[in-house]
């Protein structure tokens, strides 16, 4: 169903996720497979489908009792699966990053916004303080927060979500990774500022050429955002479709993901309730 | 970027924290606010102490003129010594009283050592402060590492070891832990001296040839040059302090491990590893940095607790502490000492209330 990429960045080849739990293994991912290039790749689906744990297993952050399976993990031809620990970690954060979901949990609240950007930078190769300060402060400047320097002093409880949710951006974003996972980024978000942290976001990655994994469960925000949108459905990649052709959509849960949002100026009438089949499990 | 942000003109950017703190009039007007609270706390806190401490003392069928006189007097002996105890007023006077001897610094005279209740703490608690001291520091010392191995290697051998062995300090009685000890490290190997914070010849050279600065045997001998009455006094301390930090290790590597569970399982943990922050840092530096928030209480109270509670080890061990002499002196019905000792040990449970505040605002940002 992949198209495989010549020049993909990451390649992964029927990658599984398996949990053993006390009622038999439960396969949060069953077999996906897919390429990501330099360019904007969504992943959507609603909750439990898959999407966060595939972009878990990618960083190898699965932790135990999971379990991850693949025929084939590259990340720029190198083979992620069973890498020994301290090559995993020069790929995390240095090459491969992750922006998660809510800076009130995904930020240390005991150590300040300073600390935690510079450790980025301190654990891959250690530079000079004065670099690091100058890179924590330009990168404070890129996500557009006036004041960087009162802002790498202050601890995460100090900062508004939006002001939390970029300086998140900066921190993973800080030594310059050319693939960013993008985990339901502006879910936790007041609406007003969703759009603000959208727009940085979309201005770096667009700035810097990375490739871009975009995860979230809303399909109209994932379309007008990436180049190609895949939908999953309870651990499966149902459907892959170039994002400026989603009103082609076949598959019949990503036409009932489109549809069961209002339209302003359409009727009136009841939304459709999403239609979940069995079938699809498996196709 | 421009100084006027086009893409943020609401200024949804700006920092929205507070000035930075420095010694300004608001953190010194907190800091005084701190204070008078504390003081107006402790105040409270001893005279309710004071209040049901001495009520129950006037309660309980004990006589403590016939502690004092004997079961032999006549009844006008008795009758004197009632008079001279001033057992003949009523209670609330007597109460009075005895609050304001306090106040001026008189804890009254313990019929059991024939001393003022003042010198007698001065003599016992810190020896009690010892014990509980380097007891605490084991428990820290060994239980902070465990639990923190225990809750990185859950549910496998390490994990099982520790908890076995702390399930085993929690189950065992003080007292039958400190005479197994005694019998083992004293009676047959003896690596350890014998009960009693000093031998007799050490406590010759104690009693004459060191200046009490602190009443710490320990600390006077070491700053009075009296090598030898300090190593026996370390000797003798290494026992019971082992048998009582057993316990403290037992509580804070069992809370240590359940607060780094909680810490491990949080977001913030993953963004650590996402970041390429190696395992060592993401939970010695990372989760135990959160979890200590929570376990500096644990620490507290249960520094407090044996400050209070090593009574059955005092005895065992022989030590000459304010537990063991608490204890001696409500056999007696001498209540003047009993009542001197809760008033010390309640203070001390309000003091490390106030540390444990201190150190919470050390460790956590957001109780700033």
């Amino acid at each position: 169903m992949t198209q495989a990429h010549g020049d993909a960045l990451l390649s992964v080849r029927d990658l599984s996720v398996t949990f053993d739990t006390r009622r038999g293994p439960f396969q949060a991912v069953r077999g996906i497979s897919f390429d990501v290039g330099r360019e904007r790749v969504g992943i959507v689906g609603e909750s439990g489908s898959g999407k966060s744990m595939t972009g878990r297993a990618i960083l190898g952050l699965v932790r135990a009792p999971g379990r991850v399976a693949a025929s084939c993990l590259t990340f720029d031809g190198i083979d992620m699966r069973n890498l020994p620990e301290r090559q995993m970690r020069r790929i995390r954060g240095q090459r491969v990053s992750m922006v998660m979901q809510d800076p009130r949990y995904s930020l240390n609240p005991v150590m300040t916004v300073g600390r935690q950007i510079a450790e980025a930078l301190r654990v891959h190769g250690r530079p000079p303080r004065d670099e690091i300060r100058r890179r924590s402060l330009d990168m404070l400047n890129e996500v557009q927060i006036r004041d960087p320097e009162r802002v790498l002093k202050a601890y995460p409880h100090e900062l508004s979500g939006g002001m939390g949710q970029r300086v998140m951006i900066a921190m993973m974003l800080v030594t310059e990774p050319e693939l960013l996972i993008a985990d339901e980024p502006t879910s936790a978000l007041d609406v007003t500022v969703q759009l603000e942290v959208l727009r940085i976001l979309d201005d770096l990655v667009r700035r810097r050429g990375m490739g871009l994994i975009f995860i979230s469960h809303d399909l109209r925000l994932v379309s007008t955002f990436c180049d190609r949108v895949l939908v999953m459905y309870r651990g499966r990649i149902v459907e892959e479709i170039e994002a400026r052709r989603l009103h082609e959509a076949k598959h019949p849960y990503t036409q009932g993901l489109l549809n069961c949002l209002p339209r302003i100026g359409g009727g009136h009438g009841d939304l459709p309730t999403l239609q979940r089949q069995q079938a699809w499990k498996d196709a | 970027m421009t100084s006027t942000n086009i893409d943020d003109p609401r200024g949804l950017g700006r920092a929205r924290i507070p000035p930075s703190r420095g010694r300004s009039s608001r953190g010194l007007a907190r800091a005084a606010r701190r204070v008078a609270s504390f003081v107006f706390s402790l105040a409270v806190t001893l005279f309710g102490l004071l209040l049901v401490t001495f009520l129950i003392a006037r309660v309980v069928p004990l006589d403590p003129v016939l502690a004092v006189v004997g079961d032999r007097a006549t009844q006008a002996q008795y009758d004197a010594a009632r008079v001279e105890l001033g057992l003949d007023r009523p209670i609330p006077e007597q109460f009075v009283r005895y609050v304001g001897d306090v106040l001026t610094g008189d804890l009254g005279t313990a019929n059991l050592t024939g001393q003022p209740v003042l010198k007698d703490i001065g003599r016992t608690f810190p020896n009690t402060l010892e014990l509980a001291t380097f007891a605490t520091i084991l428990g820290i010392v060994l239980g902070i590492p465990g639990g923190v191995v225990g809750a990185v290697y859950q549910g496998r051998w390490p994990d099982q070891v520790i908890r076995v062995v702390g399930l085993l300090g929690y189950s065992m009685p003080v007292f039958w832990l400190g005479l197994v000890a005694l019998l083992i490290f004293y009676g047959t190997l003896g690596w350890a001296p014998g009960p009693g914070r000093l031998d007799v010849t050490q406590q010759f050279t104690y009693e004459f040839d060191v200046t009490r600065y602190t009443g710490s045997v320990i600390l006077d001998s070491a700053l009075s040059g009296a090598w030898d009455v300090f190593r026996n006094a370390v000797a003798h301390l290494i026992l019971p302090a082992a048998v009582l930090g057993y316990f403290s290790m037992a509580y804070i590597s069992r809370m240590t491990r359940s607060f780094m569970l909680e810490q491990l399982g949080q977001e913030y943990i993953t963004a650590a590893r996402v970041k390429g922050v190696p395992e060592w840092r993401v939970i010695w530096v990372h989760a135990l940095g959160n979890a200590m928030v929570p376990l500096i209480t644990v620490i507290v109270l249960s520094y407090a607790s044996l400050l209070e509670g090593s009574v059955l080890t005092e005895t065992v061990f022989a030590w000459p502490g304010l537990g063991l002499y608490v204890t001696q002196a409500l056999f007696a019905a001498d209540f003047n000492a009993v009542l001197g000792g809760t008033l010390v040990i309640g203070a001390m449970f309000i003091v490390l209330n106030l540390l444990s505040d201190i150190l919470y605002t050390i460790v956590d940002p957001r109780a700033r």
